[in-house]
């Protein structure tokens, strides 16, 4: 009998089908690049149009030929910042109060509870932000400061939205370090605030900032909340009261509308999406490159 | 010599009550921080809930009691028709007539029509759920100010109405049928094309894929990558190759049908499957790692090859987390709202969805556009329908659960 291995036509296909299958992924990030690649290049040879512009003016007006980005990319970065003053220290603390603090009954019943916040869809965030926040905000700084659409309300629910998911890593990288630090910690005296602020949270550290990256990248790409809420013009801004569209919330409204397809205007969305797409790649890549570098690895 | 060592220990048993105090202030705050959240989630459903009910006051255009002396749900068809060739002009009941004959229209029907086109009720105010219960006269004494003509009555915005009628410009008589199929159609082509292709994917990279082969690496890199992308990013790119590139398959003209664009379910289930297909593979890829290697082995020892041991062992004991797994990929593209706007779901169509190639609207497209009128009435219905939207989420994940905890126990 020959026992030498068999080559089985059989698996060979099989084995080619999935690793199509597996490549598919590469084709899309492929597509994702030569679409926006394209349709940006088209964007910027267009004569209205200049690179330089583009990225340092400020105002947005494609009907009279103004691409000045900056002002939807402010207006973006108001509402991450808003987002982000809610979820990072709320946040952190969830995580750490779960990871250190809470009993097996509380965190059975916490945990689960943030993970149904984690999972409500983002047009029913943006729902509430209209519904609730605005008139929140109107009712607490006066109706005649706070238009009825404004930044701070979209970054305020984008925080409370963001904030499972920024709890749920955090406390993924405080459970990662070993019983034993905290146990010589206790050893020495510490108290349980002490040990956990000057021990736990250190050597956690870098996945703590990661989780803090990965939540400002999705605060970055959200679309709906800001659809609803923040307003539908483009205005350059550091006023929280007021209504400004961001980079998501224009391609939302351009792309809903009636444009055709090959104007400068439309094309504009391609441009933006490059760019919306470079700013999350670069925070993801950042994330794990952070990770990578300080993570602390125990035996 | 014990005299020294405990000579100062007033002062440090104060600074240690200091310190526990302080201790006790930050639990404190640690566990305020979680409150918040959840706190934020109740309020959030209490104040959908609050919209979803109320007193509503609206006005007909024409009084039923003029039409008939009796109610009108008890007139025969033939009085309805009769009312009904009084009170529409020709060009309507021509219109009518062509949809479907008049006299062959069953009594609900003419009645529902009866309603919709002559007596015409109008919502002129409506009001949320907390003051209809409290402050119930007050809100009887500013209709009757206000809008004379109206009647007020309790409303659940979400009945049996609205789930079965389609789309209106008028509040009071729009549904979410529509969009409940388009919704469930889409989800349909989603899991058709990216369950198939992530499990595949989640197979190559756990089982044969070799770690140190770059371009391995390189795809596994990939997928995290993917998985981070804005879901808007997912929707320009839906745009550029389903619609417009591709726009001849989606749209059906290659197989000979009457489309001009190619925005349609196909378009839409298959950008919707590239957008969780990431997750489904991060999930899958999980879950085949846990399979013990000693399952493999013992395969193998047996005679097995690869694909045998994949198929009759690998799989079937990794099988319960891969289907939680595409559970909640699942749950996250019914709620996606931003890709269906770029690869363009209608937001007024009437007919439901026949297939593939038609154009259709989605729940979280019709809360969006809802959510986006000036008029009120529109946010009570918004409401309802996030309602609904949450009901379905929430059962989704109620089989994941109830899934997990059944196969997991078959398995030990």
């Amino acid at each position: 009998m020959n026992l030498r291995k068999r080559r089985r036509l059989g698996e060979s296909i099989i084995q080619g089908f999935l690793f199509v299958c597996g490549a598919i992924s590469i084709l899309t990030t492929l597509g994702i690049v030569y679409e926006l690649g394209k349709e940006s290049l088209l964007f910027f040879s267009s004569p209205e149009v200049s690179l330089l512009d583009f990225l340092t003016k400020t105002t947005w007006q494609p009907a009279i030929g103004q691409f000045g980005v900056l002002s939807l990319v402010n207006s973006t970065l108001m509402t991450t910042f808003f987002a982000m003053l809610i979820a990072l220290p709320l946040g952190l603390g969830a995580a750490i109060y779960l990871s250190e603090y809470a009993t097996p009954r509380t965190r059975a019943v916490l945990k689960p509870t943030l993970e149904i916040l984690a999972g409500v869809p983002t047009v029913v965030c943006g729902y509430f932000a209209l519904t609730f926040m605005t008139p929140l905000l109107r009712a607490i700084f006066g109706a005649q400061n706070v238009q009825i659409y404004n930044t701070l309300s979209a970054g305020l629910v984008m925080g409370i939205m963001i904030l499972p998911l920024v709890s749920s890593m955090s406390e993924d990288a405080l459970n990662a370090v070993p019983r034993s630090l905290r146990e010589a910690a206790f050893g020495l005296g510490a108290t349980r605030l002490e040990t956990t602020v000057r021990v736990v949270v250190p050597a956690a550290l870098s996945g703590i900032i990661a989780a803090f990256i990965i939540g400002i990248s999705r605060a970055v790409g959200e679309t709906m909340i800001v659809a609803v809420a923040a307003g539908s013009g483009p205005r350059f801004t550091f006023n929280p009261f007021l209504g400004a569209e961001t980079m998501t919330g224009y391609i939302a409204r351009i792309s809903g509308g009636d444009l055709a397809y090959d104007t400068p205007d439309y094309n504009s969305i391609f441009a933006i999406g490059l760019l919306l797409f470079l700013i999350t790649l670069g925070l993801n890549f950042l994330s794990r490159y952070l990770v990578r570098k300080y993570r602390e690895v125990y035996e | 010599m014990n005299s020294e060592l405990f000579s100062d220990q007033s002062a440090r048993s104060e600074k240690l009550a200091a310190r526990h105090r302080t201790g006790k202030g930050w639990q404190r705050m640690f566990f305020a921080s979680t409150l918040i959240a959840i706190v934020a989630l109740t309020v959030l459903l209490l104040s959908i809930l609050n919209q979803t009910a109320g007193l509503v006051a609206s006005e007909n255009k024409v009084d039923p009691a003029a039409l008939s002396a009796q109610p009108l749900e008890e007139l025969s068809s033939s009085q309805l028709i009769t009312i009904l060739q009084d009170n529409l002009t020709k060009l309507r009941l021509r219109a009518m007539e062509r949809e479907k004959s008049l006299a062959e229209r069953s009594q609900a029907d003419l009645y529902d029509q009866v309603i919709e086109r002559v007596v015409q009720p109008q919502i002129v105010a409506s009001y949320h759920l907390l003051p209809s219960v409290t402050n119930r006269q007050a809100i009887l004494d500013e209709v009757s100010r206000q809008y004379p003509e109206a009647h007020v009555k309790f409303k659940f915005w979400l009945n049996a109405d609205f789930l079965t009628s389609s789309m209106s410009s008028n509040a009071e008589l729009a549904g979410v049928r529509t969009a409940l199929f388009g919704s469930l159609y889409m989800i349909l082509i989603t899991i058709l094309f990216a369950f198939p292709i992530g499990v595949g994917a989640a197979i190559y990279l756990e089982e044969y894929a070799s770690n140190t082969s770059r371009i391995n690496r390189f795809i596994q890199t990939n997928i995290d990558n993917l998985a981070g992308v804005p879901s808007i990013v997912y929707g320009i790119l839906g745009l550029a190759i389903f619609v417009r590139a591709l726009g001849n398959i989606t749209s059906g003209a290659i197989f000979g049908l009457e489309n001009d664009n190619g925005r349609t379910l196909l378009s839409a289930g298959l950008t919707m499957a590239l957008l969780i297909l990431p997750i489904l593979i991060i999930n899958a890829q999980e879950a085949i790692r846990a399979v013990p290697g000693s399952l493999r082995q013992a395969a193998y020892g047996l005679g097995a090859t690869r694909w045998q041991t994949i198929w009759h062992h690998v799989l079937p004991y990794s099988l319960s987390g891969i289907l939680t797994g595409t559970i909640l990929a699942v749950s996250r593209a019914i709620g996606e709202t931003a890709p269906l706007i770029i690869v363009g779901a209608s937001t007024f169509i009437t007919q439901d969805p026949t297939g593939p190639f038609s154009r259709f609207t989605a729940l979280p497209i019709q809360i969006y556009n809802w959510t986006t009128r000036p008029q009120d009435q529109f946010r009570n219905i918004a409401a309802a329908a996030i309602i609904v939207l949450l009901i379905a989420l929430l059962s989704l994940n109620a089989a994941a659960i109830l899934l997990r905890n059944r196969f997991s126990r078959r398995s030990t």
